[in-house]
């Protein structure tokens, strides 16, 4: 099968993501559509990888799950820690930090 | 010998330091150290004339270097005396009148408290001035200048309580201010072009340098000459200053350092040379000046206003016999001298009857005052006879002498200047004529139950006597065999103008002009009897009387102009500069205000920023690529 549309399929999951974190307002959606656009990048790399016959880009693959991995630990605890304070997990509600 | 010069001017100036800081425990003797202390330097002056005298013509001349003032590498100030005829001839009139007028104000001042400061001022005067003379560069005399300028601003304003004396004197200071910037941008000049002060060095080099420099240096000389000695424009502030002490008058504003001017454009005689277009300018001035101060003496009721305009009109034919150039140095001085003489007597005369008419100083309240007090009388009208040129006496052979070298400059110029200098004689013989005729002559116009004429003390009359003596003799002493011009010839240098007009002529002419104002002020003041109220007058007249509008001018266009200046400067001050400023600042906070807005606190909003930022990095990377 031509790699290519694994590209295409890569494009769609990033827009897909990209789509949601900003219309959505639960922080828990939008956190998930931000591992979605990871991990559309992710395929992306690994196409590159195969396409160009080197493991550079299953190598920063792997670099991005651990720091996703990361990202999932700090990210739900904020989300965690918001919603015990203000009993919502709408991302329009946290709109203190402004002039 | 040499050693003498430096005592010649710490004797006054120790007077000066201990009259001054000693306190009133001085009171009782602070007059009679003053005077002791002149007359030292006078002693003094008296001993190094008589050593120069013992050497011939060309050796007269001693330097004396004191110390080093300012040594730096390139800039040396040095403080050094010069003692040649020129400043030999200053040196004996300053302290010789200085001396006189010293014992004159013991009785003069004999009922002020303040006489030990009064005396304590005159010595420094004297100091400042004698510096003045003898310093051997430029620095040093720009020193001597702004003392004698501080000694006048203080006895000018010496009764300070009056408004109108505390006023005068800042009058004055501050007209000779501008003078004074002439005399300090000339010596910054001299100094960037010739690397010196030094009249040796200056005149030395003054024939290589260019047109450019050396009309500068002329002119800012002339301007302070002007300021020192109230030339036009500068020459408003010698009215007032007849609000100081009579001794002041007559020793400063008349005979001593009025004449600063003369004596610096003389002096810098070499500079001058150089430069026609500035002796033109020179010539100007003085004739300008002359007839200005004639005509201001006519009008004033005032007896030492009249007299001032007088002084003004004197040394305005000195500043036109320098600008005569060779010709004319000589006989600048020997007017400067026997003027000296003259007017001290005659502002002592009129300090004298002021003193007898409870300081009353309109003439037209005086009258017949002859049989009153006949040593004034007597000294007063030799004074006269001189200044208006009487032949015999000293006026004559010196004012003579300067008619004669206007005419010798030739040309139109020549007749022009010699008819001017005619004119003035004139003037001066109307305006002295008719000062003398009110003051001591005609119908008694004070009243006889509040005033007692009386003749003044013996320390008063004995000065005057003196100097009548000089008022008569000098002018004649000088001009035997031309001594006087001989005497200078060896410092400012001398040549014979050819003039179209023989001697005898112009000497006949300025009796016929002498008898013509002495006619006229006789039918105007001594054949009829002078009001009391004075009348309204010409136009002319009336101008005289305000000076000629000197003060309206300088109000108009020196206050009024300079309150305009400063009301623009501040106009664009508050709406160029601060526009400028404020307007920065505004629009920075205008452009932060909008930019804030975008600070809304949305994470979604602040995503669509950061993907949009993105986007357009993309879009431009391959663009960049495509192209």
């Amino acid at each position: 099968m031509n790699p290519v549309n694994y590209l295409y399929l890569s494009a769609l999951l990033f827009t897909i993501g990209a789509a949601g974190v900003l219309i959505r307002r639960n922080a828990i959606v939008v956190f998930m559509c931000v591992e979605l656009m990871l991990n559309a990048c992710n395929l992306a790399f690994v196409v590159f990888s195969r396409m160009h016959g080197n493991l550079d880009g299953q190598i920063i693959a792997f670099f991005t799950m651990v720091v996703a991995a990361a990202e999932v630990v700090v990210g739900l605890a904020i989300i965690v820690s918001l919603f015990r304070s203000r009993h919502s997990a709408s991302v329009d509600d946290a709109s203190l930090m402004k002039l | 010998m040499e050693n003498l010069i430096a005592l010649l001017i710490a004797a006054p100036l120790l007077g000066a330091a201990v009259l001054l800081c000693g306190g009133r425990r001085l009171d009782a003797v602070g007059h009679w150290l003053g005077t002791l202390l002149a007359a030292v330097s006078f002693g003094l002056g008296v001993a190094l004339f008589a050593d120069m005298l013992g050497r011939s013509a060309d050796n007269r001349a001693v330097h004396k270097h004191l110390f080093s003032w300012v040594p730096v590498e390139g800039f040396q100030a040095d403080v050094g005396f010069q003692l040649d005829q020129l400043s030999m001839t200053f040196v004996l009139l300053i302290t010789g009148v200085g001396t006189l007028i010293h014992i004159y104000s013991i009785g003069y001042m004999e009922h002020d408290e303040n006489r030990r400061r009064f005396f304590g001022y005159l010595n420094l005067f004297l100091a400042a001035m004698l510096l003045l003379v003898l310093a051997d560069n430029y620095l040093l005399l720009y020193v001597g200048w702004e003392g004698v300028g501080l000694a006048s601003y203080l006895l000018i304003g010496f009764w300070q309580h009056k408004p109108s004396a505390a006023t005068a004197a800042k009058k004055a200071f501050l007209v000779n201010r501008v003078g004074d910037m002439g005399l300090s941008i000339a010596i910054m000049v001299m100094f960037t072009t010739w690397g010196s002060f030094a009249f040796s060095t200056v005149f030395n080099q003054v024939g290589e340098t260019g047109w450019g420099r050396n009309t500068t240096v002329g002119l800012m000389l002339l301007l302070a000459a002007c300021g020192k000695s109230a030339q036009v424009p500068l020459q408003s502030w010698l009215g007032d200053a007849m609000e100081g002490p009579t001794p002041v008058s007559a020793l400063i504003h008349a005979a001593t350092m009025v004449t600063a001017g003369v004596y610096l454009i003389t002096r810098s005689g070499a500079i001058f040379n150089q430069v026609q277009d500035v002796q033109t300018v020179v010539v100007i001035v003085g004739a300008v000046t002359l007839l200005f101060g004639a005509i201001v003496g006519c009008a004033k009721d005032d007896i030492k206003k009249a007299l001032a305009g007088s002084t003004m009109s004197q040394i305005g034919y000195m500043i036109l016999a320098t600008g005569l150039g060779p010709i004319g140095y000589a006989f600048a001085i020997m007017h400067l001298v026997t003027h000296g003489f003259f007017k001290a007597g005659l502002f002592l005369g009129a300090g004298s009857v002021m003193h007898g008419m409870n300081d009353e100083v309109d003439m037209r309240k005086y009258g017949g005052l002859r049989k009153y007090m006949p040593v004034t009388f007597v000294t007063f009208g030799l004074g006269y006879l001189a200044i208006i040129g009487f032949p015999g006496l000293s006026g004559f052979w010196s004012k003579d002498k300067i008619i004669e070298a206007a005419f010798a400059k030739g040309g139109t110029e020549g007749w022009i200047l010699g008819a001017v200098t005619l004119l003035g004689a004139a003037i001066t013989a109307y305006y002295m004529t008719r000062v003398m005729l009110m003051t001591f002559f005609g119908e008694k116009r004070w009243n006889e139950e509040e005033t007692h004429p009386h003749e003044s003390p013996g320390t008063m009359t004995i000065p005057m006597i003196v100097l009548a003596f000089g008022s008569v003799l000098a002018g004649g002493l000088f001009s035997i065999n031309e001594s006087f011009v001989k005497w200078l010839e060896p410092v400012t240098s001398f040549s014979h103008g050819d003039s179209p007009v023989s001697a005898g002529v112009v000497t006949a002419s300025t009796i016929v002009v002498l008898l013509i104002g002495v006619g006229l002020a006789w039918a105007q003041y001594g054949r009829k009897p002078v009001p009391v109220v004075a009348p309204r007058g010409s136009l002319l007249t009336r101008a005289a009387r305000r000076d000629l509008l000197q003060d309206d001018f300088n109000h108009v266009v020196l206050v009024r102009g300079g309150e305009h200046l400063t009301r623009s400067l501040v106009y664009v001050d508050h709406t160029l500069v601060d526009g400028v400023v404020n307007g920065t600042a505004a629009g920075f906070g205008g452009l932060s205000g909008r930019l804030r807005k975008l600070q809304n606190g949305f994470a979604r909003s602040y995503a669509v920023s950061m993907f949009g930022g993105a986007a357009v990095l993309i879009a431009a990377t391959l663009l960049m690529r495509a192209v």
